[in-house]
């Protein structure tokens, strides 16, 4: 098929996009979005891995990535919409208070 | 090239360009169609990949319920009149394209150093059943663990959505600016 080195390239290109997304946007929604690139990006990675060399180690773990991604974007929604009704506005930038 | 090479450089274009311009829509709901196609040609890829089952739950929980999450927050919001972003400056995007260039750099010099150049992937397929039992048979505890962290993930999710009933009674739903 192809080198594991391609699939591996793939997945890294994908994770940077996802990292640029949630470091350069201010919207939160954009900021859980790039995370959520992220954690789709290292699934890439670990099934191609295993696929390489034949374990199915590495479909569980994306397994476990999927849980962990599904409960992140639960409580990150949650919190949006905590802070939004504190503060009324969706910008990163603007969340300079501490005060709960 | 053999025809499964192609399908994955196609697979592979389509969901760099996907993914690229979800990133970059300055309007949400497009950004957020864009990422769904993006997690189908993951899917696609999943399946290419030897992953059958991983695919399947990839389009039910990625590009199902993750999604229609954050389409229903979006709407629920109204976050598209209120405060469209602001056009982001190449100040804010120019460490982060400098520190992905660089890393990409790296890890394609590590690919090509190391000693699996060459080597190409043969296709192989792992069923649902063989997969399930696997889970299950090295993979209890982590599973049982994942189930928990789900039950967190809903209570906390619970706790902060509520709306606040002691003191100052919010019933409008508009939010108050500070």
């Amino acid at each position: 098929m192809v080198p594991y080195g391609h699939v591996l390239i793939l997945s890294t290109i994908l994770f940077f996009m996802g990292a640029g997304c949630a470091l350069a946007r201010r919207n939160l929604i954009m900021i859980l979005v790039g995370v959520e690139i992220m954690l789709n990006a290292a699934g890439i990675g670990f099934v191609g891995a295993s696929l390489r060399w034949g374990e199915l180690a590495g479909q569980g773990f994306v397994l476990f990535i999927m849980a962990v991604a599904a409960s992140e974007v639960a409580v990150g929604l949650a919190l949006i919409i905590f802070v939004r009704r504190h503060t009324g506005s969706m910008n990163a930038d603007k969340y300079r208070l501490l005060k709960g | 090239m053999t025809f499964y090479g192609i399908i994955f450089y196609l697979l592979a274009g389509l969901l760099l360009i996907s993914t690229a311009l979800a990133v970059s829509r300055r309007r949400l709901v497009h950004a957020i169609v864009y990422l769904i196609i993006s997690f189908f040609t993951t899917a696609l890829l999943f399946y290419l990949l030897g992953a059958p089952f991983l695919a399947a739950l990839e389009v039910i929980i990625y590009a199902g319920a993750i999604m229609v999450m954050f389409l229903f927050i979006i709407v629920t919001l109204q976050l598209e009149k209120k405060e469209p972003e602001r056009e982001s400056s190449l100040r804010v995007w120019l460490p982060a394209v400098v520190l992905a260039g660089i890393s990409l750099a790296l890890t394609a010099v590590l690919m090509w150093a190391g000693s699996d150049h060459g080597h190409l992937l043969k296709p192989a397929m792992a069923s649902p059943r063989e997969f399930g039992g696997y889970l299950f048979r090295e993979f209890w505890l982590p599973v049982e663990i994942a189930s928990f962290l789900l039950f967190v993930a809903l209570a906390g999710a619970l706790y902060l959505g509520r709306e606040r009933t002691n003191g100052q009674k919010t019933t409008d739903s508009k939010p108050e600016a500070s």
